[in-house]
C-alpha cells in the first residue's frame, strides 16, 4: 500500500537569478515497510527529495501526498504538526540535543505529542532494548560514541511511531561496524514495527542492504529497482 | 531544559551573571548610599530650620515681618496633639534685633524657642562651649560664638537688645548672656541670640504670638497627608506648609543628584543590557542548526521561543537573587554602622549642619526597583533572538 506519493516533484534553486534545477520532474510511490536507499553523486538531488517528502522544503512544482494528505499546501504551522506526528528523521551528524540524556532525547518528541508519562515510559524502554542501549540510558549524548549516538537517533525517529523515517546520509560519519550494527537495528525495526525507511546515501553498505534502490542524477530519476 | 541550556558554556554564563551581580551591588549601594545621605540632610535641615510642616499666618512666608505673627490657640493645639504622626512641635518667635554692647553693635536674628524641645530636637545644649543652656522660666539668652566675639561679650556680660515689637512698638531690653554656643553653621554663629519663648514674646510685645509652629513627625513620608490632615482642622487664617515647600533649595539639590544617579544606573544597565543581549545572541546563533533540527522533528517555534525566553529569564533572575544576597547583608552592616567621614569631608558636612556620616538606608523597595529593572532589561534584550527564531530558516540553518 503506497503510504508516499510524489507527482512531477520540482525544484529550482535561485529562480530569479541562476536558476539550478535540483530536482526534476520526480514521480515516484512508497510503499508501507519500504526499506529504499536513494543514490547517485553528490549533487544529484538526494538531499533535496528527502526535504521534500519530509516537507521541510517546499517544490516549485509538484505534489508531495503522504497517506491522502497533499503537504505542499500546508502551513508551516501545519506542517510541522504533521511532521511530529508522520515522520521521523534521523540526520547525518546525529543531532541529539546534548543537555538531555539518551533517554530524554527518545522521550522529548513523545513530549511534544503530549504523551503522558506513563505511555512513554515503555516505549522508550522498549526502543532502547530494541538499540541494544538500554545501559545508556541516562548518558548525556557527549558520553556516546558516534555509532551509540546514531542508534539513540534512531530511536528518536521511532519514538513518535512515525509512518516513515527519512535518513539522511545516516551513516556517513560511521565506520564499518558501527554502520553494520546501525543497518541490522534499522531493518530490525523496520521490521518489527513495519516502518518505512528511506535513505540518501552513497554508502555501499547500505546500499548492499537495501531493499529498493531509486537512482538520481541531475535531479532525475534514472532508475528504480528492486 | 532552559536551566541545562544556560550552562552550557558555564564561563559566559557566570560571566554575564557576575557582570549582573555587580551591577546590582553597585546601584544598590550608592541607591542605599544616596538615600541615606539625603535623608540625613533633610533630616538635619527640617529639624535646625523649618521642621517637616510648619504653621504660620497666612502670608508670613512671603512676607516675614513680626506684624504676620499669629496667636498659639486651643484648636491649634488640640488639632496637633490629636494627629497620630505628630511626634512632637516647637512654637517659636523668630525676628531680628541690633545687638549692643559697649562701642560694638551688630544685626542679630532673634529666636525665641522652648528651649527643652529645641535642645531635644537640635542638642543646642551640647553646642554650648562657655556657660549654660537657657531655661524656660528666666530672663538670660545665649548668642552665637562669632556674634560673642564680635561684641567682645562672654558669659554674665549683658547684651542690649533694640529692635521693632509688634504693630510698631519698640522693643528694648538688656540681657545677662547665660552661655555661648558654637554652630558648625557660619550664619548662626555670626548672628544668633536665642531666648525663651516667653521672654522673647515679651520683648517684642507680641504676648503669645508665634511666628512658626515646626511639626516633627513620626513617618516623614507621610508629610503631605499630614499637611492635609492639619489644613482641615485649621481656618483659611493659616497657612501650614511642608518641607518641601519651605526648602524648594533643598529639594532641588536632592532632585538633582536624584537624577544624576539615574543617568548613571541608567548607564550601566545599558551596559549590562548589551552584556545580557551578546549572551542570549551567541546562545541563539551557536544553536541555529539545533534549532532546525528540533523544528524539523516537530517541535513548534513558540516552544522553542519559550526556550530562549525562559533561558534569559533565569540567567536574569539567579543573577538578581545572587545580587541581593550578597548585597543584602552589606547594607544591613552600614545601615548600622555608618560610615564615618573624615578631613574635608567631615568639614563640608559640619557646615551644613549634619553630622560628619554617611549612613545607608535599606528599603524594599530599591529590592523589588532592582529585580524589575533586570527582568524588563532581560525582555528587551531578548526581543531580537526571539525575532530570529520567528524568522528562522530551518533548512539555511541545517546547511550551517
Amino acid at each position: 500500500m503506497s503510504i508516499i506519493k510524489t507527482v512531477g516533484l520540482t525544484k529550482i534553486y535561485d529562480e530569479e537569478t541562476i536558476p539550478v534545477n535540483a530536482l526534476s520532474n520526480v514521480s515516484l510511490e512508497f510503499n508501507e515497510g519500504e526499506f529504499s536507499a536513494i543514490i547517485g553523486p553528490s549533487g544529484c538531488g538526494k538531499t533535496t527529495l528527502l526535504n521534500l517528502i519530509g516537507g521541510l522544503d517546499s517544490p516549485t512544482s509538484g505534489e508531495v501526498i503522504i497517506d491522502g494528505t497533499n503537504i505542499t499546501t500546508l502551513s508551516s504551522k501545519d506542517i510541522i504538526d504533521f511532521r511530529l506526528n508522520n515522520i521521523g528523521f534521523v540526520f547525518q551528524a546525529y543531532n541529539l540535543v546534548p543537555v538531555l540524556t539518551a533517554k530524554e532525547n527518545v522521550e522529548f518528541i513523545m513530549q511534544l505529542q503530549g504523551i503522558s508519562k506513563e505511555e512513554r515510559e515503555p516505549r522508550v524502554l522498549q526502543l532502547f532494548e530494541q538499540i541494544g542501549l538500554s545501559d545508556r540510558l541516562n548518558n548525556r549524548p557527549g558520553k556516546l560514541s558516534g555509532g551509540q549516538q546514531q542508534r539513540v537517533a534512531v530511536a528518536r525517529a521511532l519514538a513518535s511511531k512515525p509512518k516513515f523515517v527519512l535518513a539522511d546520509e545516516p551513516t556517513a560519519n560511521l565506520d564499518s561496524k558501527s554502520t553494520n550494527n546501525l543497518l541490522d537495528i534499522m531493518l530490525k525495526l523496520n521490521e518489527l514495527e513495519n516502518t518505512t525507511f528511506i535513505f540518501s546515501t552513497h554508502d555501499s553498505r547500505v546500499i548492499d542492504r537495501a531493499r529498493r534502490l531509486i537512482t538520481l542524477d541531475d535531479g532525475k530519476v534514472i532508475k528504480d529497482e528492486e | 531544559m532552559a536551566w541545562r541550556n544556560i550552562w552550557r558554556n558555564k564561563k559566559r554564563t557566570a560571566l554575564t551573571m557576575f557582570s549582573i551581580i555587580f551591577a546590582i551591588f553597585l546601584s544598590m549601594f550608592t541607591k542605599s548610599m544616596q538615600m541615606g545621605t539625603f535623608g540625613s540632610m533633610i533630616s538635619n535641615a527640617v529639624k535646625m530650620s523649618t521642621g517637616y510642616i510648619q504653621i504660620h499666618k497666612s502670608g508670613y512666608w512671603e512676607n516675614k515681618t513680626i506684624n504676620e505673627t499669629f496667636l498659639v490657640t486651643n484648636n491649634i493645639i488640640q488639632t496637633l496633639n490629636k494627629n497620630t504622626n505628630v511626634s512632637t512641635y516647637l512654637q517659636r518667635f523668630e525676628s531680628f534685633a541690633l545687638s549692643s554692647s559697649g562701642a560694638h553693635t551688630k544685626g542679630a536674628m532673634v529666636i525665641g524657642t522652648v528651649p527643652e524641645i529645641e535642645d531635644e530636637l537640635n542638642s543646642y545644649s551640647k553646642k554650648i562651649v562657655r556657660g549654660k543652656y537657657i531655661n524656660a522660666n528666666e530672663r538670660s539668652i545665649n548668642i552665637g560664638e562669632e556674634l560673642a566675639d564680635y561684641l567682645k561679650v562672654n558669659v554674665g556680660d549683658s547684651l542690649v537688645l533694640l529692635g521693632q515689637g509688634y504693630h510698631g512698638v519698640t522693643a528694648a531690653a538688656q540681657y545677662e548672656i547665660k552661655g555661648i554656643l558654637h554652630f558648625p553653621i557660619p550664619q548662626l554663629n555670626k548672628q544668633l541670640v536665642l531666648m525663651p519663648l516667653k521672654e522673647c514674646q515679651y520683648f517684642y510685645a507680641a504676648e503669645n504670638r508665634l511666628t512658626s509652629i515646626s511639626i516633627m513627625l513620626n513617618d516623614a513620608e507621610s508629610v503631605d497627608k499630614t499637611v492635609d490632615d492639619i489644613k482641615n482642622q485649621l481656618t483659611a487664617a493659616y497657612e501650614v506648609m511642608s518641607w518641601q515647600e519651605m526648602n524648594k533649595e533643598l529639594v532641588q539639590f536632592v532632585d538633582t543628584k536624584v537624577i544624576g544617579g539615574v543617568i548613571m544606573l541608567s548607564i550601566l544597565y545599558i551596559v549590562i543590557g548589551f552584556g545580557l543581549f551578546g549572551t542570549v545572541m551567541m546562545m541563539t546563533m551557536e544553536r541555529r542548526k539545533e534549532f532546525a533540527i528540533m523544528i524539523s522533528i516537530g517541535m513548534k517555534k513558540l516552544k522553542l521561543l519559550s526556550i530562549v525566553f525562559w533561558e534569559t529569564i533565569l540567567i536574569g533572575f539567579v543573577a538578581v537573587l545572587t545580587g541581593i544576597i550578597l548585597t543584602f547583608p552589606i547594607l544591613l552592616y552600614f545601615s548600622h554602622n555608618p560610615i564615618v567621614l573624615k578631613g574635608e569631608f567631615a568639614k563640608s558636612m559640619e557646615i551644613i549642619g549634619a553630622e560628619p556620616l554617611m549612613p545607608f538606608v535599606i528599603n524594599y523597595e530599591m529590592f523589588i526597583n532592582q529585580t524589575l529593572s533586570i527582568i524588563i532589561i532581560a525582555f528587551v534584550a531578548i526581543i531580537y533572538p526571539l525575532f530570529f527564531i520567528l524568522k528562522f530558516d530551518v533548512l539555511k540553518a541545517m546547511r550551517s
